[in-house]
């Protein structure tokens, strides 16, 4: 369990250092638009399922152009699904009015409304997985920064991401250690998880003290110079403009409703 | 240009909870030396790395590095001059980038921006990682972390290289790798490990540490090859003397061989020395002193024949 | 429990961003102030070790199903609660992307409801009264069980309102409440168990991390924090304030500038009108434990009556053919250029 969520971050990390078209996208781009696709997708009024399905382009653009394989993503999304689908199942047991006929079957709102929020779901929650499958987290930093999120907090979470891989390592090998030598159920509860977490933490609080004395090693003197810059490039403006766009486009015009008129007169 | 690089004298310390870890350290390195630092686990060896860069101060006692002595004011000075590799790469390495972690000691040295490439990349090619500037160190092998956090130190330009347990934790090659890139360096350097070959390897000296104090202290193939001193030090002979040591019990040459070796050691010194002389002796003549400058090539010639008499003297054992 | 962005109303949404940046850049400040700088590699680090520790499951007894730690309370205790609050938030903040836990809109209701409550109420309010300075373990286990409780089940109840307050689901107050509070009762005493255990394990085997948390990181005492909390629902309560009148005036932005180019609504949608809009923000602030906000099953709401039957025009099957048509064709569509690229891609 341990180990296989360790080795998916793992890997999600490495896909989001390839170096593909989407790759090589500025960071900024990439974190405005998924953030204006994101408040665009949940803009859409409770009963909304047509209008959402356009955006789907967006996924299987970032997923093709990208190189991201898609079982993975889709493990992942599916994996995180629960919460959502607990609190919308109660939709269609709570509206039960009819919202649409077709060929005689009568289709609820509360099912509408269902529908509407898994479409959502699973647009909102591809949007920030292939965010960072497609861009490094450092770079996700730079732009946060740019951004004006707070200096310390970048740090803080550049600090995190360094020394999350590490001590995941660090924490699987004592998880396997508890697991080699229990059985069953024994061994697994808070008795032996208390004074597990505790040793862990001791440890992190020794780690940080050596990096610490690291830090003061090379002259650290409370600040974190940044010698990122990153260029906007024509292709990064064409991603802008291009994606803006569309986003606004879907947004504002049913294009799903408006093909199926004209299809079917 | 001061001589001693650095320079214990009588060094004590004492940890907050009672424990005593130096008691009365006291050497001398001098410029261009390479020191190996043994003992047993627990005599000091960390202990006293620390000091070198003054993380740590010394209860009593004194240390001086080049013409800085140590104390609250100094150590940030000092620590300019010494670079510390830390045992965990991963201690060491702290940013989310290789080129960004190099980067750090010189930005914080106060190297302009514009400039932090040229020193960032000319630290990674030194230990053969500028292919990987662009890595976060996650992603990096035991091997070339390790490198990485040399290059971390060697782009702040340190006087002094010190180095704790550089190869723990490395596969064989990437540890031959590391002796190779460490025997290339011509800084002072001072390694601490437990890695006798090692030492072997890349000191001339070595200092083995006792309860906190200098126990024996002198040519690495001398004290290395001493197995009655390593024993009581809760160490052994390092594995390639150990089999020489084998090949010699069976033919009962033990003190030739180990004379042999002696004679070796101390040639290799000697023709250190000599070029020494010599480049003082072109110095000299370049400030105008050209009667020291003839003495000093009489010293140099000598040390010449004195090369060919250990020649001859390894012939013969 | 992580809020999802499928959940939330754009409004919502931006509301708790608004108060969760603002706590971020307070804390930062108030960081950049006080900190020494071995705060940095240490909140750092631990971060990482939250983010590590919630991976590893333990079996709660009893019920055979496992959990794990929430991290809030002991950073809260170690690191003082600035500090604390930041390094949620950076732990929170990378689930969100590793994991996509919840999304990136839900992120500000998350670190909301995970940061705010365990470190500037609980802790400040219930923790350190209760244990003291020179606590006994019995008074920590007391302490860290009573606040841990309580920090969830604010969190709990803050899950609660930020669904209904963005009325994309159809559950009513009550039931919601009742299904969200008494499950993180149970999860809130088990991880008040385990900070108890953790934080006394530490203490006895390295008193010091503890001791210097007291001693060299005061937590500003009441006044500031105060200020804190004062700061941060002006904050809160001014962005929503503002959005929920925005959302008001025009009938969800967009929408509304679609009634304009197409004169009537193009989807069947619900448009959020002036009446709605202004039941919503009544309902949000009238919640009383007796008060329902949405009657369950109940067809005819006398109040949305009028509304819904403009919302719902018509069950019109030729409408309803040619939105399934149209779906089809754009979901055919989008697979065509998906499969084209990967096509190519392989090609070349």
């Amino acid at each position: 369990m341990f180990d296989t969520e360790f080795f998916n971050l793992g890997y999600l990390d490495r896909l989001s250092y390839q170096n593909t078209f989407i790759h090589r996208i500025d960071p900024r781009i990439k974190l405005i638009s998924s953030l204006m696709f994101i408040v665009a997708v949940v803009s859409f009024p409770k009963y909304a399922v047509t209008g959402l399905l356009p955006f789907f382009i967006f996924p299987v653009l970032f997923l093709t152009l990208g190189d991201i394989p898609f079982r993975f993503i889709l493990k992942k999304i599916l994996f995180v699904s629960p919460f959502a689908v607990f609190i919308g199942i109660f939709n269609p047991l709570l509206d039960s009015q009819p919202a649409l006929n077709f060929l005689g079957f009568t289709v609820s709102r509360g099912w509408m409304s269902f529908v509407s929020i898994m479409l959502k779901f699973s647009l909102t929650i591809s949007a920030a997985l292939l965010l960072i499958a497609t861009t490094s987290f450092p770079g996700i930093c730079f732009a946060m920064q740019k951004l004006r999120i707070p200096k310390a907090f970048v740090a803080q979470l550049l600090f995190l991401y360094r020394y999350l891989f590490v001590l995941m390592e660090e924490a699987m090998k004592i998880v396997r250690a508890r697991d080699m030598r229990s059985f069953n159920k024994r061994g697994k509860g808070i008795k032996h998880f208390v004074p597990l977490i505790g040793v862990l933490f001791i440890r992190t609080v020794d780690r940080a003290e050596r990096v610490y004395n690291a830090m003061l090693a090379r002259g650290f003197n409370g600040k974190i110079y940044s010698t990122k810059a990153y260029a906007l490039t024509m292709s990064d403006i064409l991603f802008i403009f291009a994606s803006v766009g569309l986003i606004l486009l879907f947004r504002v015009v049913n294009l799903t409703t408006l093909i199926g008129r004209w299809t079917t007169g | 240009m001061s001589h001693h690089f650095v320079e214990f004298k009588d060094v004590h310390f004492r940890y907050p909870d009672g424990s005593s870890a130096l008691n009365g350290a006291s050497f001398r390195i001098s410029h261009g030396e390479s020191v190996g630092i043994v003992g047993a686990n627990g005599a000091g060896k960390s202990t006293l790395l620390m000091h070198i860069n003054g993380h740590l101060l010394p209860s009593s006692g004194s240390i001086v590095v080049g013409d800085l002595q140590l104390d609250k004011h100094t150590r940030q000075d000092i620590r300019k001059k010494v670079g510390l590799v830390f045992q965990n790469p991963d201690d060491q390495l702290f940013m989310p980038t290789v080129f960004d972690d190099v980067a750090f000691g010189p930005l914080n040295l106060g190297i302009s921006a514009d400039r932090i490439a040229e020193r960032v990349e000319e630290a990674l090619d030194t230990v053969g990682c500028l292919k990987l500037k662009d890595k976060p160190p996650h992603h990096l092998s035991s091997g070339q972390k390790s490198a990485v956090a040399i290059a971390t130190v060697i782009a702040m330009r340190p006087d002094i290289l010190v180095m704790d347990e550089p190869a723990s934790n490395l596969d064989p090659k990437s540890r031959r790798q590391l002796i190779e890139l460490l025997k290339a360096f011509e800084h002072t350097k001072i390694v601490a490990s437990h890695d006798l070959d090692l030492i072997l390897d890349v000191c001339k000296r070595c200092i083995v540490i006792k309860d906190g104090r200098v126990a024996a202290d002198g040519p690495a193939e001398a004290i290395l090859s001493n197995k009655a001193l390593l024993e009581g030090n809760n160490l052994e002979l390092p594995l390639s003397l150990q089999k020489q040591s084998i090949n010699k019990e069976s033919t009962s040459m033990d003190d030739m061989a180990k004379l042999n070796h002696l004679l070796h050691h101390w040639k290799e010194h000697n023709d250190e020395h000599a070029a020494t002389y010599r480049e003082w002796a072109a110095k000299a003549e370049q400030a105008g002193k050209s009667e020291l400058a003839e003495t000093l090539r009489g010293i140099y010639g000598a040390a010449k024949n004195l090369s060919s008499l250990f020649d001859e003297a390894m012939k013969k054992t | 429990m992580h809020m999802a962005d499928a959940l939330l109303s754009p409004a919502a949404g931006a509301t708790f961003w608004a108060g969760t940046l603002a706590a971020i850049a307070y804390c930062s400040k108030k960081l950049k102030e006080t900190m020494d700088e071995k705060m940095v590699p240490l909140m750092g680090v631990l971060g990482a070790f939250i983010f590590a520790a919630q991976m590893i499951n333990f079996t709660i007894p009893a019920t055979g199903s496992s959990g794990h730690l929430g991290g809030g309370m002991i950073l809260s205790i170690v690191l003082g609660p600035y500090a604390a609050f930041v390094v949620m938030a950076s732990v929170l903040t990378v689930q969100a992307l590793f994991f996509a836990d919840g999304g990136l809109l839900a992120l500000g209701c998350n670190i909301w409801n995970l940061g705010i409550y365990p470190c500037f109420i609980a802790y400040p309010l219930i923790y350190k009264p209760l244990a003291g300075s020179g606590a006994t373990s019995g008074r920590i286990t007391a302490a860290a069980m009573i606040s841990g409780v309580v920090g969830l089940q604010l969190g709990a109840f803050s899950v609660v309102l930020q669904t209904l307050l963005s009325g994309r689901s159809e559950l009513p107050f009550n039931t919601f409440v009742l299904l969200m509070q008494p499950i993180h009762l149970g999860i809130g005493i088990v991880e008040g168990f385990v900070t108890a255990g953790v934080i006394n394990f530490i203490k006895s085997a390295r008193p010091e991390i503890i001791e210097s948390a007291f001693s060299t990181r005061p937590i500003a005492a009441g006044v500031s924090l105060r200020n804190v909390l004062v700061g941060l629902s002006v904050a809160a309560l001014l962005t929503g304030g503002t959005l929920s009148w925005f959302a008001s005036a025009n009938p969800d932005g967009l929408e509304w500038s679609i009634e304009k180019t197409f004169g009537k609504p193009e989807l069947p949608e619900q448009p959020q009108g002036i009446t709605h809009s202004l039941k919503r923000v009544q309902e949000a602030t009238s919640f009383l434990p007796d008060y329902s906000f949405r009657k369950t099953g109940e067809k005819t709401e006398s109040a949305g009556a009028g509304e819904k039957a403009e919302v719902w025009p018509n069950v019109e099957s030729g409408k309803s053919l040619s939105g399934m048509v149209g779906s089809g064709i754009v979901i055919g569509m989008i697979l065509l250029i998906g499969f084209s690229i990967k096509a190519v891609k392989k090609k070349t």
